[in-house]
């Protein structure tokens, strides 16, 4: 029960973000919505097609496409993911001492030689 | 729980902070102007009202009464709700920002991720909202946005650490208490390891974020005619505008209070309490402000692969030294 | 233009829209490009992306077809025509006087340069010469003109690359010289102020706008060092610019290209030191030569001219002689006013030469002159009448185009802007 409740009494933090995330939501779709009621509409086939310079539209805009960073995009993924495992330990960083110093040392030595890797390798250019 | 008193104020002050962001939002695109125009060697708006001073609301009550065009071809539930997942986070961020020593709306002891999370939701707004414009602009200006995001992220989220380091905390308002006793005890300038650097690559990733100048590359408009958002127009046009500068103010006052002692006042012996916290949390907060106008006036802009090389391989190399350094210090120190 | 006048035109313009079934698949792909460029393992199909006609960036009306790959540019094809108001064709219906407000509308940010070329053809084509004051003079505000194209192009083309500080900088200074323009003939972009045998009699340089131009000059090298301020030195504007669009001096002989375009490339080429006119060979002056024929090279070189064009000013303004400005030849320069109000003669010859004009003797000339832009040459074929049989005008920003694929060819669509931007392209004379 005392778990519970002190989960409670956590969660209950939070509450005032849900209301003003509701309050923003609301904010958001009310004003659109007022907004549709008392907007003119004129619409014509000039009108809504897509803006392409003043030309018709050549071809259509969703189509593959080539991302030439997607190797940089992929790094990415990993090291954010490492950036994250340093903020714990830069909370607790006054309490763990010369160990947990020099383990953070190692793991950002780890992260450099990788990151060092990945640049010697070409990873971070574009061609 | 919370008991009756505390919920009614709480929602009190969300009203109010809500209302003080919009309003906020509304005069900082004047402010903008005005700064741009004095560095211009023009006035800036001054037709509307005093000196310009109904501008906002002009502009806002013509943008609500415009026409909401949806191109054809566009994905029509995402091309609505894009705007509104870029304007809600940035809202609602606002929650755990402590404006003053009585906290935030919402004391939640991780409101530094709260808020990495939140921004990083953003960047799908117009990620989605280029998408599904079905124009080829728009598509090329959500794809930069996403480029844009893997560029300063990594970096933004290092030059946190050292901060996180020295307070031992993720609660905004922590951090700002554990820079008491005058200016050289905020973390921009803290003995025995000041974050300068990690501010400096803060604020850049900060403009990077905001899509700002010399990094406003999804929205070019030399290049990409208006970016995600060229085929927005009426209120959904108003909602990405609100987003952007919704998050620059946002972005200035986490700065603010990482890096620059939040409502802590500049001497020790100036109260920093209640109201004198606000008193001197905003001008901290317009002065980052003011600088990402005047880098804007200043700097042209970046393309996006060297965009790509300053994240990668000058800010983050950076930002690791900062870390090693700042926890090198900090043990020696303690 | 409306889309539906565009389309009934398309045939006579010569281009091929690409349509959507055929357009933009791969194997349009594999026709346009070279076989060993690509590599058919992965799947990818070249997005078509018009950038103009209405466009911010695109200084006008030009409209460029990009074949991209993600961002990178594959083949830029360049559509011109947008601005084509028939300017050659409307010249044949036209007397000799009644062209120079044609040739302003050529490009139209520099309309003092074209008035020069235009009249200097005629000139030539005369056999007449012009009085000394009138050289000077003509000096003058073709340099003043030249100072104002490159502040425009500055300006522009800082505001494509993002420092938009700098384009409100340059047009202040550009608006203390449009003011100057109109005290000496009343028009800021339009002038007409030059006229065949000299220029307009009632737009004198008086000593009013001598000191005006003079304090301008003392105040320029200041603000063109607030200019290099803002970008010579950030490293962005050179990252911008360093090594984009590169060109070597072959090639940009070979296309053809002229002005700081041709400059910048390491080519000293000039028209006003090659073949002279003016008094442009009695004063001192350099022309600024680039090396690595990149944008930086193109924008350093039209900083410099600006710093030449107001040594020549000054030096100008030092020896300018006393004396008519316009010639006085009867039958092809305007008499008097003083007289036509008076003398009956007179006001039937300035009535003959205002309706009917002059007639010029039968032949042909091409007569080229150095403009902001580059070489701007007028080519006239006379048959003896008042009228030119047929006027032709290599305009520079239209032969500039030609080498635009070639330099757009590889880099991305940010660095399409900055192309546009190094041409120094004007529409109205790229069209015609």
């Amino acid at each position: 029960m005392e778990t519970i409740a002190s989960s409670v009494e956590y969660l209950s933090r939070y509450y005032p973000i849900v209301v003003f995330g509701l309050l923003a939501a609301a904010f958001g779709l009310g004003t659109l919505l007022i907004s549709y009621f008392v907007q003119p509409r004129e619409d014509n086939a000039e009108k809504l097609s897509p803006y392409e310079c003043g030309s018709e539209p050549v071809s259509d805009a969703r189509m593959p496409f080539p991302v030439r960073y997607y190797v940089i995009a992929m790094l990415f993924v990993i090291f954010d993911i490492e950036v994250i495992f340093l903020y714990p330990w830069a909370i607790v960083f006054d309490r763990i001492g010369l160990i947990g110093f020099m383990e953070m040392v190692i793991f950002i030595a780890l992260f450099v030689l990788a990151f060092v890797y990945a640049w010697r390798k070409g990873a971070l250019e574009w061609e | 729980m919370p008991d009756l008193m505390s919920v009614v104020t709480t929602l009190a002050m969300i009203v109010v902070v809500f209302g003080a962001v919009l309003l906020h939002v509304a005069y900082l695109t004047y402010f903008e102007r005005k700064v741009l125009g004095h560095m211009q060697d023009r006035l800036g708006p001054m037709e509307v009202g005093y000196h310009g001073l109904l501008q906002p609301i002009a502009d806002g009550l013509k943008l609500f009464f415009k026409e909401d065009i949806i191109p054809t071809g566009a994905n029509k539930i995402i091309f609505t709700v894009a705007p509104i997942i870029s304007l809600v986070p940035a809202l609602i961020a606002f929650a755990v920002i402590p404006f003053s020593d009585r906290g935030p709306i919402a004391d939640i002891n991780i409101a530094i991720l709260y808020i990495l999370a939140l921004s990083s939701i953003g960047a799908y707004g117009i990620l989605l909202g280029g998408w599904a414009s079905n124009s080829k602009y728009s598509l090329l200006g959500g794809l930069r946005s996403a480029a844009q995001v893997i560029s300063y992220e990594l970096a933004l989220g290092m030059s946190l650490v050292g901060v996180l380091l020295l307070s031992g905390s993720l609660s905004l308002a922590a951090i700002a208490q554990g820079q008491a006793g005058g200016f050289w005890h905020w973390y921009a300038f803290a003995f025995p390891a000041p974050q300068f650097v990690a501010f400096v690559i803060y604020l850049l990733s900060a403009i990077a974020e905001t899509n700002r100048l010399p990094f406003d590359l999804p929205e070019a408009e030399s290049e990409l005619v208006a970016g995600f958002f060229t085929e927005y127009s009426g209120m959904r046009f108003a909602f990405f505008f609100l987003a952007e500068y919704a998050n620059m103010i946002l972005v200035s006052c986490v700065g603010a209070i990482l890096f620059l002692g939040g409502w802590q006042a500049p001497f020790d012996f100036l109260p920093s309490t209640g109201w004198w916290g606000v008193f001197w949390f905003l001008p901290k907060v317009y002065f980052l402000l003011f600088l990402f106008f005047w880098i804007r006036a200043t700097l042209p802009r970046l393309r996006y692969d060297q965009l790509m090389r300053l994240g990668w391989k000058i800010m983050i190399p950076l930002a690791l030294a900062n870390i090693l350094i700042t926890s090198f210090l900090a043990f020696v120190t303690r | 233009m409306t889309t539906a006048q565009r389309d009934d035109e398309q045939g006579s313009f010569g281009y091929i829209l690409h349509e959507p079934e055929s357009g933009a698949t791969t194997e349009v792909v594999t026709e346009s490009v070279d076989a060993e460029e690509r590599q058919p393992l992965f799947r990818s199909e070249d997005l078509l992306l018009n950038m103009g006609p209405q466009h911010p960036a695109t200084h006008g009306v030009l409209r460029v077809v990009l074949e991209l790959e993600g961002e990178k540019i594959i083949k830029a094809t360049p559509y011109l025509g947008y601005l084509h108001r028939g300017t050659e064709k409307l010249a044949e219906g036209k007397t000799y006087n009644q062209v120079i407000p044609l040739t302003d509308r050529l490009d139209y940010v520099c309309a003092m340069a074209n008035n020069y070329a235009y009249v200097r053809a005629v000139e030539r084509l005369l056999g007449i010469t012009v009085p000394e004051r009138a050289e000077y003079v003509r000096t003058i505000v073709s340099e003043m003109q030249r100072i104002i194209g490159h502040l425009f192009w500055l300006g522009t083309q800082a505001l494509d690359i993002g420092a938009m500080t700098v384009f409100f900088w340059t047009f202040r200074e550009r608006e203390l010289l449009l003011d100057l323009f109109e005290a000496l003939c009343g028009a800021r972009l339009t002038v007409s102020y030059f006229r065949v045998g000299g220029v307009d009699p009632q737009g004198d340089l008086t000593p009013e706008v001598i000191a005006k131009l003079r304090t301008f000059l003392a105040a320029f090298p200041a603000k063109l060092e607030e200019y290099e301020g803002l970008l010579s030195e950030n490293r962005i504007w050179l990252g911008r610019t360093k090594n984009i669009a590169v060109i070597s001096a072959e090639d940009a002989v070979n296309f053809g290209l002229t002005g700081p375009t041709l400059r910048g490339s390491g080519v000293n080429y000039d028209i006003r030191k090659a073949e002279p006119y003016g008094v442009y060979d009695r004063v001192e002056w350099e022309v600024p030569v680039g090396s690595h024929g990149d944008t930086y090279d193109r924008y350093w070189v039209r900083m410099q001219e600006m710093r030449q064009s107001a040594r020549i000013l000054s030096q100008c303004l030092d020896r300018l002689p006393e004396g008519p400005i316009l010639a006085d030849i009867p039958g092809v320069t305007y008499p008097k006013r003083e007289k036509v109000m008076t003398d009956m003669e007179s006001l039937i010859h300035h009535f003959k030469v205002a309706c009917y004009g002059f007639e010029t003797p039968p032949g042909e000339v091409y007569c080229a002159t150095e403009t902001p832009k580059g070489e701007l040459g007028f080519y006239l074929v006379s048959d003896g009448t008042n009228r030119p049989h047929r006027m032709h005008i290599r305009a520079p920003s239209f032969v500039n185009m030609g080498a635009f694929d070639y330099m757009a060819k590889g880099y991305l669509i940010a660095d399409i802007v900055t192309i546009f931007g190094t041409y120094d392209i004007v529409m109205g004379e790229c069209d015609r």
